[in-house]
């Protein structure tokens, strides 16, 4: 078994990039002078707090954005705009939910010009690679939470872009559903082998997903370590409880916990992270006032 | 509604065909930790059928179960309408004459006599028929302006800036007010009465449209255009149909609007149609017409919003399904 990223495009690369936004008359930096690369076939996650600017980040590499300072190349060209080499999964439910599942999954081929047939058996053909195919006629309001961003992915994947932004695309489920979502992903990911950027703050995804995963700091946004996961592919859901695993989680944890801190400090306030100051002991509230 | 959504398929725990991999090492018993995918399918198993809808019960039962649910409803309707109707025929019998005089007005018998009567002749049909004309031209010149220009404010700021402020100015000024200038504007008195019924109708789709424009959630724009999509397909594919169920209510206030300014303008000007029909008969003292025209004018508003709920049913099938905003 190889794990060596097969030779191809997919190579992102960002290069001291600041994104600066104005906001009351004062400009305040998102994201401050981060430099970081997804290699061709593998899978990267960003974490970090909340507000840190991983989101930022990928709307940025996704064309939403443009930065303020840096470079953002994908095989070497600079980002224009948003466009159909790569796929984007949102962390919203982002399906058209006037189009039936299949009407989805071909809209990225309508858009470039591929005759209703051919759009329509080669959405057939994902939706049952990826076990879809029954729901091809339902519309996206008939599904569940997990199924709509399983026909994201496959709407993504329908334009063979040759790299995935996935903006937190679990983080709406609950934690049972996004367990198997997890599995889906990474089973996916080792047949397609396709370049992954992937944002989370969630670190046992992080790192049971991931080849590499990148801590951002509280804002404004810069890495703060990058973390190799050496747990070896295929990825299976008992390695969560391996000691590398572990010991790589508790890793993340402490370094996220830091910027958790740093990103709270101002509400947090005097009583810091004591919560209540006095044990109450079953006496109830009465007892204080 | 409910029912549709206690149908809504879970199906994250199914097999995932190809993408589910067989990984090395699965042998091993594991102590803890995320649970595999086979094992959840094998303490849950599903029946294939459970997406479908249940089993058909006997004709009978079903008929029973649907008059459980919605005679009721009906039967109250029934009564509703009874009663008004008893209630006019009651006052109009008796003459009631307490601040509200009823002695002019005719009984529903009087009424239903002069529906016999007109349904013998051309005439009240030629009204009838000349009234949904201008309705149905007036309203679709106000359809076709009033989405087109409401996609194009309610997408561009340019475009806004540019027209809406004289709209606003325009807006404020009911239809009816218009009646004078529109008899000086326009050529021909149909074509006038037209441009009342477009006036009416024209604002309420405008800023019903400008106003779902602004609302289509703005992930679904993002997903369109990293799926390749230039502005106008956005537009068309995207921006059209996610503002689909406001520009429907738009049209639904719109049709009434157009309703309240054709009578108003056939009243005043027309030689035709069933506001002038109306209002003749009151000039001509045969009350049982002003009724039934009154009666008429308020069927045929229904039938033509009525028509509108099922074009816009059948044009946006998937908000059956649509847990929110679906009742519009």
């Amino acid at each position: 078994m190889s794990d060596a990223p097969k030779a191809g495009r997919g190579h992102i690369a960002i290069r001291d990039l600041t994104v600066r936004y104005t906001q009351h008359g004062s400009s305040i930096d998102a994201v401050s002078n981060v430099s970081l690369d997804v290699q061709p076939g593998e899978f990267v996650s960003i974490i970090g707090p909340s507000g840190c600017g991983k989101s930022t980040l990928l709307n940025i590499v996704a064309g939403f954005l443009k930065p303020s300072d840096g470079k953002v190349l994908l095989d070497g060209a600079p980002i224009k705009g948003p466009g159909a080499d790569r796929g984007v999964v949102f962390q919203q439910y982002s399906l058209f939910p006037w189009m039936s599942v299949r009407k989805n999954v071909e809209f990225g081929l309508k858009m470039q010009g591929v005759s209703a047939n051919a759009r329509t058996s080669a959405a057939r053909t994902l939706l049952g690679l990826a076990g879809l195919l029954a729901f091809e006629n339902h519309y996206p309001d008939q599904l569940s939470g997990g199924m709509k961003q399983r026909v994201g992915i496959v709407r993504a994947l329908a334009t063979s872009p040759q790299v995935m932004l996935m903006d937190e695309p679990f983080g709406a489920l609950d934690s049972q559903t996004r367990v198997v979502m997890q599995e889906i992903l990474t089973n996916m990911w080792q047949q397609l082998r396709l370049s992954v950027m992937f944002i989370t703050h969630d670190i046992e995804e992080a790192v049971f997903l991931s080849d590499r995963v990148y801590v951002m700091t509280a804002r404004p946004g810069r890495i703060k370590a990058e973390i190799p996961i050496p747990l070896p592919r295929p990825r299976t859901p008992d390695m969560t409880s391996s000691p590398t695993f572990l010991a790589l989680v508790r890793q993340l944890k402490s370094l996220i916990r830091e910027e958790s801190l740093a990103a709270m400090g101002g509400e947090l306030g005097a009583r810091g992270l004591e919560g209540f100051d006095r044990s109450l002991a079953g006496e109830g509230m009465q007892a204080v006032l | 509604m409910q029912a549709s959504n206690l149908r809504v398929v879970d199906e994250d725990r199914e097999a995932t065909g190809l993408f589910v991999a067989a990984p090395a090492g699965r042998e091993h018993p594991q102590p803890t930790g995320l649970a595999r995918t086979e094992d959840v399918l094998r303490a849950a198993p599903r029946p294939p059928s459970a997406a479908l809808p249940p089993p058909p019960s006997p004709p009978y039962f079903r008929l029973l179960a649907w008059a459980r649910q919605h005679l009721p409803g009906y039967v109250l309707a029934a009564c509703s309408l009874i009663g008004l109707v008893l209630a006019w025929h009651l006052a109009t019998k008796y003459k009631l004459d307490f601040y509200i005089r009823f002695t002019n007005i005719p009984t529903p018998g009087e009424v239903m006599d002069k529906v016999a009567q007109v349904s013998q002749s051309k005439r009240f049909g030629t009204h009838v028929v000349l009234s949904l004309r201008r309705i149905f031209l007036g309203f679709a010149l106000a359809g076709v302006l009033g989405i087109g220009l409401g996609l194009l404010i309610g997408r561009y700021k340019l475009m806004r800036s540019l027209f809406f402020p004289a709209l606003e100015a325009l807006r404020p000024i009911p239809a009816i007010a218009w009646v004078p200038i529109s008899i000086m504007l326009w050529p021909d008195n149909e074509v006038s009465i037209v441009f009342i019924t477009f006036i009416g109708a024209f604002f309420p789709i405008l800023l019903n449209t400008v106003s779902g424009v602004q609302a289509v959630d703005g992930v679904l724009l993002r997903a369109g255009r990293c799926l390749g999509a230039k502005e106008s397909a956005l537009m068309w594919h995207v921006i059209l149909p996610g503002a689909a169920p406001q520009i429907f209510t738009g049209l639904a206030v719109g049709m009434g609007v157009a309703w309240v300014s054709l009578i108003a303008a056939e009243m005043i000007s027309g030689q035709f149609g069933i506001g002038y029909y109306t209002w003749e008969a009151y000039s001509l003292i045969t009350y049982s017409e002003i009724v039934l025209g009154m009666i008429t004018i308020g069927l045929l508003g229904l039938l033509c919003s009525g028509l509108i709920r099922l074009v816009g049913k059948a044009a946006m099938p998937w908000l059956a399904f649509s847990t929110q905003g679906g009742e519009r």
